[in-house]
Formats: structure tokens, sequence, C-alpha cells
């Protein structure tokens, strides 16, 4: 069978990295969206919806740009470890965080805004710091938004082409995802291979998200108030 | 009980000067008072939209006045001169908010031990406990806001706010949707409590029954002022605004000058100015310090005016004065009768009262009003 197991364990290794670090990253971001009164802040939100609706391919040209020996950040890297950053893995990171960046905090943006802020009110009064705030009393009101969010991210993730095909290129091993060895084999007009490789990704896919909206109606939610509510 | 922490010192007044203005998209509004409040109960009286609220968010930091300053004993929480404005969560500010704002995700336990962090779990445990004891809710400790009923969670958001030892307890109209049985309850374990803490409470209530029934010292506010203080008695029985006024269940209230001074007899005559320029009506009322033809408004209830159909005589009262039954309207069990008699005003009536007289309109009637039941008010 041609199903390429290398492939599949690259897509899903970039998923979990690049979940994990929109996790971390986007929090911050999404709480500044949602609480900042700063009168610009319409120009950052308009900025990390850009990826839902720009084509992968002019993310991924202007990362390949940026990337590059002729950007500062390319050359930097370059400087640092002997080769660029375009077509290896780490560049295939951050071209995927870029690009799954609203499918994460936006679910985020969304979920901390619909906290009561009576109760942010209530935590400040009864001695609480805006971070302890955050993770006692937000956050475990927001679950459901972030398990969205990363799941998102995550799905996003596995399914990119574009921006990889830009960026990534064909490496096996390196860069060569689900996507581009589907595309491969289509070009190489093997379409059982193809047929079997896309029909994975779509079950894998589609399980992914049923089992977040699934835990979402209410088991999930109560299980991480009740994680919240540790100390 | 545990005794207060030392640093929130016992007995200590609440001295607050506040100006704060806001330039909303539909009206302008500022608020400018000066207040103190002793240890226990100080009842903030007002319409709503009167500024109460904002200054109770002064006071607790989640809003900064323009000028001013806010003490409690010498702990200075904010002042504008010296640009002290202590953060929110260092104000040791208890609030209640009006929808008291528990952590859904919390029990009830957790909830009192929210403001504790700072001690070991332990410590914190018992104090929580102590607490839940003392407002009789310790049985549900383990229960999610959800769960409890709304008596319930009124006295979890007091348990969780009175366990950080706080120097100033606020609370915004937390009793409102109880009944009058449950909110007693509370408010005699509040009380009982603050026996041994003595620290000032802010009450914030737009209901008269409520202020009536607290009888502590009240202020009134309106429209970003304090307009009268004093016992609820001094406030509500002698008011000087006319929303107040209204608030105290004033059914009629009139313009009116100063056209008598009877000093011998502690009485003056004031004339009412009717509906039409040539209508007015002279009214014997009891004698404040103010000027011959000076402005004024009189207020009486319609439950303290007498009607008869034929001229009384021998009676007391000094105002009898001849009108036209203009209509009869039935309010539950009472009847709302409005008299035409150079002034229009409401009386109340009892059903059989209407029967017995066989009033209908277009009746010819005599009103009697006993002086000391016009009440005068500033203009």
């Amino acid at each position: 069978m041609s199903i390429d197991w290398q492939a599949f364990r690259l897509t899903i290794e970039l998923a979990v990295v690049v979940s994990l670090i929109l996790l971390v990253a986007g929090l911050p971001l999404a709480y500044w969206i949602a609480f900042s009164r700063w009168r610009w802040k319409f120009f950052v939100e308009a900025l990390v919806a850009l990826p839902v609706v720009l084509p992968p391919t002019v993310l991924g040209f202007y990362l390949l740009v940026a990337l590059g020996l002729r950007s500062p950040l390319g050359r930097w890297w370059q400087s640092l470890t002997g080769h660029t950053l375009a077509f290896t893995f780490a560049g295939l990171v951050i071209g995927s965080i870029l690009y799954s960046l609203p499918f994460a905090v936006q679910p985020f943006t969304a979920s901390f805004a619909s906290v009561d802020r009576k109760l942010l009110a209530a935590s400040a009064t009864l001695g609480a710091s805006p971070l302890r705030t955050f993770f006692r009393v937000v956050i475990p009101l927001s679950a459901p938004g972030l398990v969205t969010g990363i799941a998102l991210a995550f799905a996003h993730t596995m399914g990119e082409f574009g921006v990889v095909l830009m960026i990534g290129g064909n490496i096996p091993g390196v860069t060569r995802t689900v996507s581009i060895a589907i595309y491969d084999q289509v070009q190489a007009s093997n379409y059982a291979g193809a047929n079997a490789m896309a029909l994975l990704l779509l079950i894998f896919c589609f399980a992914v998200l049923a089992l977040v909206y699934g835990l979402n109606r209410g088991a999930l939610s109560q299980k991480l108030w009740t994680l919240g509510s540790v100390k | 009980m545990t005794p207060p922490a030392e640093s929130n010192s016992a007995n200590a007044i609440l001295t607050a000067r506040i100006r704060k203005s806001f330039t909303g998209a539909e009206r302008e509004f500022s608020l400018d008072v000066e207040l103190s409040a002793a240890p226990g109960f100080t009842i903030l009286f007002g319409p709503s939209g009167s500024g109460k609220t904002t200054l109770l968010d002064s006071v607790a930091g989640l809003a900064t006045p323009d000028a001013g300053r806010i003490a409690v004993g010498e702990r200075v929480l904010f002042d504008a001169n010296t640009a002290i404005n202590r953060p929110v969560a260092k104000r040791a500010v208890g609030y209640v908010l009006q929808d008291l704002a528990l952590f859904p995700h919390l029990t009830v336990q957790q909830n009192v031990e929210y403001g504790l962090v700072h001690l070991p779990r332990a410590e914190r445990r018992q104090r929580a406990q102590a607490m839940l004891q003392e407002f009789r809710i310790d049985h549900l400790d383990q229960q999610r806001p959800a769960k409890i009923s709304g008596g319930e969670r009124q006295r979890v958001a007091l348990a969780r706010s009175l366990v950080t030892d706080p120097c100033v307890l606020l609370l915004d109209e937390p009793l409102a949707a109880l009944d009058v049985a449950t909110k007693s309850k509370i408010i005699d374990d509040l009380r009982r409590w603050n026996q041994v803490h003595r620290i000032p409470i802010l009450y914030v209530t737009h209901s008269r029954e409520e202020v009536m029934a607290l009888g502590e010292r009240v202020l009134v506010i309106e429209q970003g002022r304090i307009v009268a203080q004093g016992t609820p008695h001094q406030v509500l029985r002698a008011p000087l605004q006319e929303t107040v006024a209204q608030l105290a269940g004033f059914e009629n209230i009139f313009d009116a000058a100063v056209y008598l001074i009877h000093e011998d007899r502690g009485t003056m005559t004031c004339r009412l100015q009717g509906n039409k320029p040539e209508c007015s009506v002279l009214l014997e009322t009891p004698l404040i310090r103010a000027e011959l033809g000076s402005r004024l408004r009189v207020g009486i209830r319609a439950g303290d005016i007498l009607l008869a159909i034929a001229k009384p005589v021998g009676l007391s009262a000094r105002n009898v004065i001849a009108g036209k039954l203009v209509s009869l309207e039935r309010r539950d069990m009472m009847i709302s009768a409005r008299v035409d008699c150079g002034v229009e005003m409401e009386v109340h009536l009892t059903l059989a009262a209407r029967d017995a007289l066989q009033l209908e309109p277009g009746c010819e009637v005599w009103l009697v009003i006993k002086t000391h039941s016009c009440h005068q008010m500033q203009k």
C-alpha cells in the first residue's frame, strides 16, 4: 500500500507543535484583544483575521521572502544555524503558526469576552491580582472556547497545503506533509494511493473535531471547571 | 469568630469626597458628593441613575474619580491631590454587587476561600468554615451557586466578602430580589457580625420600604448630589426635594407661593397655583422659615385628605375646600378620586365610603385637610 506514514507522522508532529505554541502565544494575544481599550485595536484584529481570507500562496510567498537570505530575519537565522529557515521543519512551524493563528485566537477572544465582567470586578475586590483572576476565573470559564480554538488550529494545520508548498517544498521526513504527499500521488497519476491518504486524513480530522464538539457539550467543560477549581 | 485583622482598625470612619463627570452619548452626568459613614449601616437612597453605583465603584476602586479623596480612618484609598490611587485588590473594601457575581465554577466553600489565598490551606479552610457557620450556610459548602436559593446565594456573597476582613462593606441593592422575611434574617446576621467587627456598611437601595425597615442613617442622592440626610423618619416625613417626595408617596404636589404668615399661630397660608391662571386655592400649612411671596411646593398624601358630601362644621382641620368630583377609579381594594377644587387633588377612599356617600362624577364635595398634612418642599 502506498500510504506515506512518514508524512502522517510529520503532519501530526507539526500540528501538535503548532497547537501548543498557539495555546501559549494565543492566550495573551486573545486576552489583550478581548480586554484592551486601545482605540486602534481593530487593526490588530484585522491583522489576526487576515489568514482566513488570504490565499495561502500569498502568505507563503511573503514568508518565503521573509525567511530567505534577502531578509534580515533569514540572514540572522543563517548566521545562527548555518542554513536558511525556508525548506525546514522550523520554517514550516512558523508558517503554520501564522496561517492557523485566527483559528485559535478568535475562539479564545470570543470566550474571554463572554466572561461576565462583574466576576472580574468581584475577583479584584477580593484581593486577586489580574494574573490570578485570569487563571482562576477567566480560563476556567472559557474552557470550551479554548478547547475549540486549539482543536481548530490543530485540524487546520493538519490540512494546510499552500503555505507548506511555498515555504516547505517537498522533502521527505522534513517538510513533506500529508497534503503534499497526496498532491504528489495525484501528479504521478496514482489515484489509489491519493485516495487512501486523503480518506485517512478526512477521517482523522473528522474524528478530532467530532471528539472536541462532543466533549464540549457539557462533559468536558464541567471537568475543566473542576480542574480550574483545584489550586 | 475571628477577630478583625490588625491592619483594618475597627471603628474607622469612611470619608469620601468624590467628583466625577461622564459625557455619555445620550446625557451628561456628574457625581459630586461628600459623605462620611461611621461604623454601622449608612443607607444610600435614590432613584436609578442617581449615581449610587458610581459612588460605590469609586470607593471600591472600580471607577476613578476626577477629583476628591477617599479614606477609611487614616488609610487613604484615593487622593487626587497626592495622586494616591490604591488598586482595587489592595483596598480591602468588601463589595457585594447587585447580581452577587459568585464564581459559578467554584463551590460555596471555594467561593468563600477565594479571597484568602495568602493564608495556608488549613487556616483558609477553617476561616471559611467559621464564616459559613456564622451565615448559616455551612451545610451548602460543596454546592455550586447555581444549585442554591437566592437567599443562600446572598449569604454566600456576604460571607465571601466579609471573610477577608474588609475595612468597609459596600452593598449594591443586594437584597432587592428577596422577600421581606428572608431579607430581614440576613440583615440580622449581618448586624450581628458587625457588632464585633464595627466597620462602615454602605447600603444602596431605591426601595422606600427597605429604608424604613433598616431604620438607619440615610443619605438621599439625586442626580449625583446628596440632597438630604438624617433618619429615615426625618428624610421621608419632611422631604425637601420633589423626587424624594414622590418616592415618599405624595400623590399631590403643587407649586405654591407664601401668601400670609401667622407667626402667632405657628402656621402660614400658601396659595396653590391652579390649572388656570384665575384659579387658586389657599391652604393653611405649618410655619417654615420663608418670606412672603417666596415660592415653594406643597405635597399632600392622597390618604391624608377627608372627603365630605356636605360642608362639614366644627372641625379642628383648618382647610375645608369645596370642589367637584371629576372621576372615580378603582385600584385594587381602594378608590382613587380626582376632585377639582381649583387645583386637581387625588383622594383615596375605601369602597365602603364610596357606596355610603353614593359618590359619582359631578358630585359637589368638600375636602378636609389638616394643617400638618401639608408638607412643604424646596422648589
